[in-house]
């Protein structure tokens, strides 16, 4: 077995912070580098970051390219192991749990997820269900009724007989996502999960976010380049440029126009939306 | 939703146990001497019943003579098809495969380089035995191992990279081969071109016989303990570990066992093509792509396969006998041209 088990309580435990007004996630002080050799100095950095984050709190990261968005979802998610700092997961260094024990608290949706070869929708839900299985996974009933479950919450019951590469590409995220829902985790990562989906299947897919993070009381950490859908259903933005943590606060406290315009080096407006959401537009160049 | 159940498994396995068994009978039947099904299946019977003085001379020396030698390619096939099935999943590339990787080529220096190396040693028997699958195997890793670093680009697999590493390595050992087999005496040397060929003639001796059966039931349990980790890896080392998968240890296992097993089955048959990279697609595409009964299945029809090409190597030109290595890749090429046309189309 690989180092990840620290101690027996990093198992299964009892989730203290479910209904709760306690932070769940606890992001202190994290930073990241890295270099190509040991030689060269690092190429990039995430400087020291921290937030917080209670569950059924939505919380989006936000930045442009190459501002390390995606370093810190990984950090979060416990796959690297940040230079300094560290996640805390109800009281859990996440890069020090087990694998399982993380597949059972953590549930990441990737850009986008390619399969070698073709699985049905049903099969590739029941992946999420890999955590709790043992040794040869032989799924349960009651893993199936999970399945069918997380299916049902994004909506996608009638997919769960269809090819996953015979689907659109929404149709697809909503299966991702389903099996996300299967790991039945305490906090829902996604690695900017609207970036092939027209506006409408963007729209879509957030509300279904939204709403899930309120009935199952995930707490959702989402990476996106979507100022606008992060501003109408983030309750707190995390605003990112190369590598600095620059803000971290309500939509309506981050999105202001200078900093904006400075972060995305263009020329923006920023006006109040009808949902008394803060609204973005790109102001035509000179 | 229909997930894999424990009882529908062993039904598929006991159905391709009984084909295999089908296949092995025929296997016994046919060749340069001709026996009839039924004094097999009588003879069979009393070597079962412990009555071996009984037999006629004729089928002593069938069960004696071609009985080990199907048995042989069984488990070549069956060490073949679960090496390759391990390979494709862990290097997500439905090419990949013990022959084309450069692995079967590896285990062929080792192998040939542990025949040169073992009169020199003064080794006892014991050991000897196992000196040859041994070296096959050290080779067999260290050519998957050299593979896998060239097929590495910023911690993620490429797979066109890997592949044509994989080529490179193999070329690259076959040409060490030639080098190796030119040191030869010259009376070894078609035998051992022969046997680079593939070919199953060499009936392994008695403690050879049990590090091939242990080492083959060792490796393909363990490789089938990792089975449903190896369906998340089709996805990808990142969302397999995002779904509890210890990436690291299941890859560093299954290249063990996978390399053992390529090893075993080289050292005693030599580089026997094909059956690595067809049968798991064509297993794929009756059972689907979930390892808990492809790999079994694999397990049978690559044994199923190998016995019926030995069964052409042995006729196709009796009374001599060809290769089963050219008899798979005579067969094999065209079926992989076939499916590389079905799949793009």
């Amino acid at each position: 077995m690989t180092s990840g088990v620290k101690s027996p309580s990093s198992r299964v435990a009892p989730d203290p912070s479910r209904g709760s007004s306690e932070p769940r996630l606890s992001v202190e002080q994290v930073s990241y580098a890295y270099a190509p050799n040991p030689q060269q100095a690092p190429v990039f950095t995430l400087e020291a970051t921290s937030f917080q984050a209670k569950a059924g709190e939505v919380v989006a990261v936000l930045g442009p390219n190459a501002s390390g968005k995606s370093t810190l979802l990984q950090i979060v998610s416990g796959a690297l192991e940040p230079l300094s700092g560290r996640v805390l997961l109800n009281g859990f260094v996440t890069h020090q749990l087990e694998p399982r024990a993380r597949g059972q608290r953590i549930a990441m949706v990737l850009q986008e997820s390619q399969l070698l070869f073709p699985s049905k929708a049903w099969e590739f839900v029941l992946q999420g269900r890999h955590p709790y299985g043992k040794s040869l996974r032989f799924e349960s009933d009651e893993d199936v009724t999970i399945a069918q479950n997380a299916l049902a919450q994004v909506g996608a019951e009638h997919l769960a007989d269809r090819w996953m590469d015979q689907i659109s590409g929404g149709e697809k995220q909503r299966v991702i996502l389903a099996r996300a829902l299967a790991q039945q985790p305490l906090l829902l990562l996604l690695d900017e999960p609207t970036l092939h989906l027209d506006i409408g299947a963007q729209v879509d897919l957030l509300e279904t976010i939204r709403r899930l993070a309120a009935e199952n009381r995930y707490t959702v950490l989402v990476v996106t380049h979507e100022l606008n859908l992060a501003g109408e259903y983030a309750d707190q933005v995390v605003l990112l440029q190369r590598g600095k943590c620059l803000r971290v606060g309500t939509p309506a406290g981050v999105y202001q126009r200078d900093l904006l315009e400075q972060v995305f080096q263009a020329q923006l407006t920023v006006e109040t939306g009808a949902s008394g959401r803060p609204r973005v537009s790109i102001l035509p160049g000179p | 939703m229909r997930p894999l159940t424990l009882s529908r498994l062993l039904l598929q396995c006991l159905i391709l146990a009984v084909i295999l068994f089908c296949v092995m009978v025929l296997a016994l039947k046919f060749g340069a001497i001709h026996v009839s099904l039924y004094g097999l299946g009588r003879d069979l019977l009393r070597v079962f019943l412990g009555k071996s003085s009984d037999i006629s001379s004729e089928y002593s020396l069938i069960l004696n003579l071609r009985l080990p030698r199907i048995l042989l390619g069984a488990f070549v096939g069956a060490a073949l098809a679960i090496a390759g099935t391990s390979f494709q999943a862990l290097l997500r590339n439905p090419l990949a495969d013990p022959y084309v990787l450069g692995v079967s080529s590896g285990a062929a220096v080792g192998a040939i380089l542990a025949l040169l190396l073992s009169p020199h040693l003064a080794l006892s028997p014991e050991i000897a035995a196992v000196f040859t699958p041994l070296g096959a195997f050290i080779g067999a890793a260290l050519a998957i191992a050299a593979v896998y670093l060239l097929g590495h680009r910023n911690g993620q697999i490429d797979s066109s990279t890997l592949l044509l590493g994989g080529v490179i390595i193999a070329s690259l050992l076959s040409a060490l081969i030639v080098l190796l087999l030119t040191t030869l005496p010259s009376s070894n040397f078609r035998g051992m071109a022969y046997w680079l060929m593939g070919e199953l003639s060499a009936v392994p001796s008695q403690p050879l016989a049990w590090v091939l059966r242990v080492g083959f039931l060792v490796a393909a349990v363990v490789i089938y303990t990792t089975a449903s980790d190896l369906n998340l890896l089709l996805a990808g080392e990142k969302e397999a570990m995002h779904l509890g998968v210890d990436v690291r240890r299941v890859r560093l296992i299954v290249y063990i066992a996978a390399s053992a097993l390529t090893g075993l089955a080289v050292s005693v048959s030599g580089a026997v093509g094909y059956v690595g990279l067809l049968i798991p697609h064509l297993m794929r595409m009756i059972y689907g792509a979930d390892h808990r009964i492809l790999i079994p299945a694999s397990a049978f029809g690559g044994a199923i396969a190998v016995v019926i090409a030995d069964i052409l190597a042995r006729t196709i030109a009796a009374p001599n006998e060809l290769p089963v290595g050219a008899i798979t890749a005579i067969a094999g090429a065209p079926l992989f041209i076939y499916l590389l046309r079905r799949r793009f189309a």
